[in-house]
């Protein structure tokens, strides 16, 4: 019997500053969990670090971001870092992040079945494998941003979860069904959503790796010695460079609160 | 000088390692940061001691295996080594003799001025080096200190009993030292306040706070590996690659030991019974 299973790319988008061994736990949680249920088969996972216009308090620059990501997955043989976010001039909506990477996915898929076509001299026509998915790996916390005003455009929200689906690993005590229950257009697109449980708690965040390294304090087994070594040649992390984009409003916040009145333009 | 005042220091962890996390090695990595940071003292060295098979611990595998994950695992370490002494005994050894051991390793070094570690090159120079550099200011010819490092379920099973002999309490807590990680939610303070032993030796129990829970244990990595999960990032990569290259973890493997006693329970269930 052929593999029925649906392929399956995972996006996690983030700031990834840096990015520590707790964001690589939640590529292996969620692959285990998919696979578990039988109905996917995960071909891919993405780390796409946002863009410097994020304006994130303490964000470093996207290329330092980019190469820390890039030597942390180096010894991984399915999750690879993707530049086009992070070097887009202004702050790009999740969901044209997703849409962009699910272009790309498609047009893969679709020169693969067609190539196929064309080897296959034979009978057997091949079994067209069905096209992949695109889902949003994040972590619990993730959907409560959700609720926040002014951060999402409702019908951002509704093609994040309605057309490509989200996979929720839960960290801590963090309760993602409520977060799912809370909202109306979460709930409506309740099949589509994965929740993953974390039983092992970790509480490793990058928000904690600064702190360390500001405070001088070791971060070994928390992010790999090859981040650390980079870390550590730049001399990233610093009282400095914490205080980058500090009382700058979040790019989402102001570009989106200009987005209704485009939209009546329209 | 203040340098006077700088005690060097040795850290001890003994334990299943069944297998070493990373956890583990955080542990080292806190408690040199919160010890260095009192002003009193510079950690030189860390030392990982697996238990030896006559523990009889359920699930324990064998020893040369576990101790070849930890040699792996802290390869990319400067400072924290692996003994084997230990797991090497044929049966169970109390854990003071185990410090004890260690402690005297440690003086006929410092009389030899030579290591008797088998640390690899550059681990066993920078090591020298931190004894050196310490030992030139303390002008001291008896070694530096040894303390047992633990989590704070070391401390609370001191209080189970037929666990410990008292006395060997008294004397790893009196006698060297105990360094305790503890998280929010475990209350150390309040069992050393209920054991009046661990009361009076209270100033030699340092408390080091983990403010990042971590709740990665060996049975937790266990338990995936069984279960064919991904355990990547919770240990070290080359410690996932020797299980399973060697296939470690199994159904059949955590049923070792199955029906067997515990042998500090063993000993001293016989010894308070005769």
């Amino acid at each position: 019997m052929a593999n029925r299973c649906v392929p399956l790319v995972l996006l996690a988008c983030g700031s990834f500053n840096p990015i520590t061994n707790q964001h690589m736990r939640l590529f292996e949680l969620a692959r285990d969990h998919l696979h578990s249920t039988g109905q996917y088969q995960v071909v891919g996972g993405i780390v796409s670090p946002v863009s410097d216009g994020y304006g994130k308090q303490g964000l470093v620059l996207a290329k330092h971001r980019i190469a820390m990501a890039k030597l942390a997955l180096k010894s991984s043989n399915w999750v690879t870092v993707d530049e086009w976010e992070s070097q887009q001039p202004d702050w790009t909506e999740t969901v044209v992040t997703m849409r962009y990477h699910y272009q790309r996915i498609l047009k893969e898929y679709e020169q693969r079945s067609t190539g196929m076509h064309t080897n296959s001299s034979s009978n057997a026509t091949p079994l067209s494998s069905p096209p992949p998915q695109l889902k949003l790996l994040c972590g619990a916390d993730f959907l409560d941003t959700f609720k926040i005003p002014g951060l999402w455009q409702d019908e951002h929200v509704e093609e994040v979860a309605g057309r490509f689906g989200l996979v929720c690993v839960s960290r801590g005590r963090l309760q993602p069904e409520r977060a799912v229950h809370d909202s109306d257009t979460l709930s409506r697109h309740q099949q589509n959503i994965f929740l993953v449980r974390e039983w092992v708690r970790n509480d490793t965040s990058a928000t904690e790796v600064r702190r360390a390294l500001r405070r001088g304090l070791s971060v070994k087994y928390l992010i790999p010695d090859s981040v650390i070594e980079y870390i550590h040649q730049h001399n990233l992390y610093t009282e400095d460079s914490e205080r980058r984009n500090k009382g700058t409003v979040l790019r989402p916040l102001t570009k989106q609160a200009q987005q209704p009145v485009n939209s009546l333009d329209d | 000088m203040e340098a006077h005042n700088i005690t060097s220091l040795v850290l001890l962890a003994c334990g299943s390692f069944n297998p070493i996390t990373n956890m583990h090695l955080r542990m080292f990595e806190l408690a040199r940061d919160h010890l260095e940071d009192t002003g009193q003292y510079r950690v030189v060295k860390g030392i990982i001691s697996p238990v030896s098979d006559g523990y009889k611990k359920k699930g324990l595998i064998e020893a040369s295996h576990r101790l070849e994950m930890a040699r792996l695992a802290t390869e990319n370490s400067d400072w924290i080594t692996v003994d084997s002494w230990e797991c090497l005994q044929p049966e169970w050894v109390e854990t003071a003799k185990v410090v004890r051991h260690h402690h005297e390793e440690l003086l006929s070094a410092a009389r030899n001025n030579d290591d008797v570690d088998t640390v690899k090159h550059t681990k066993k120079r920078r090591i020298d080096e931190n004894y050196l550099g310490v030992s030139s200011h303390q002008k001291r010819r008896d070694g530096p200190q040894l303390m047992l490092l633990c989590g704070a379920d070391v401390l609370e099973s001191f209080g189970k009993p037929n666990m410990w002999k008292q006395e060997d309490i008294a004397e790893i807590v009196g006698r060297y030292g105990l360094v305790c990680i503890t998280r929010s939610g475990s209350e150390p303070n309040k069992f050393i306040h209920q054991s009046d032993m661990l009361w009076k030796y209270r100033k030699n129990i340092h408390m080091v706070h983990e403010w990042v829970a971590n709740d990665v244990s060996a049975t937790h990595v266990r338990r995936a590996l069984r279960r064919g999960q991904s355990v990547r990032y919770l240990l070290p990569d080359p410690v996932v690659h020797y299980i399973q290259e060697c296939d470690l973890y199994s159904a059949e493997s955590e049923q070792k030991n199955a029906d067997v006693v515990l042998a500090p329970l063993q000993r001293y269930t016989d010894a308070s019974s005769s």
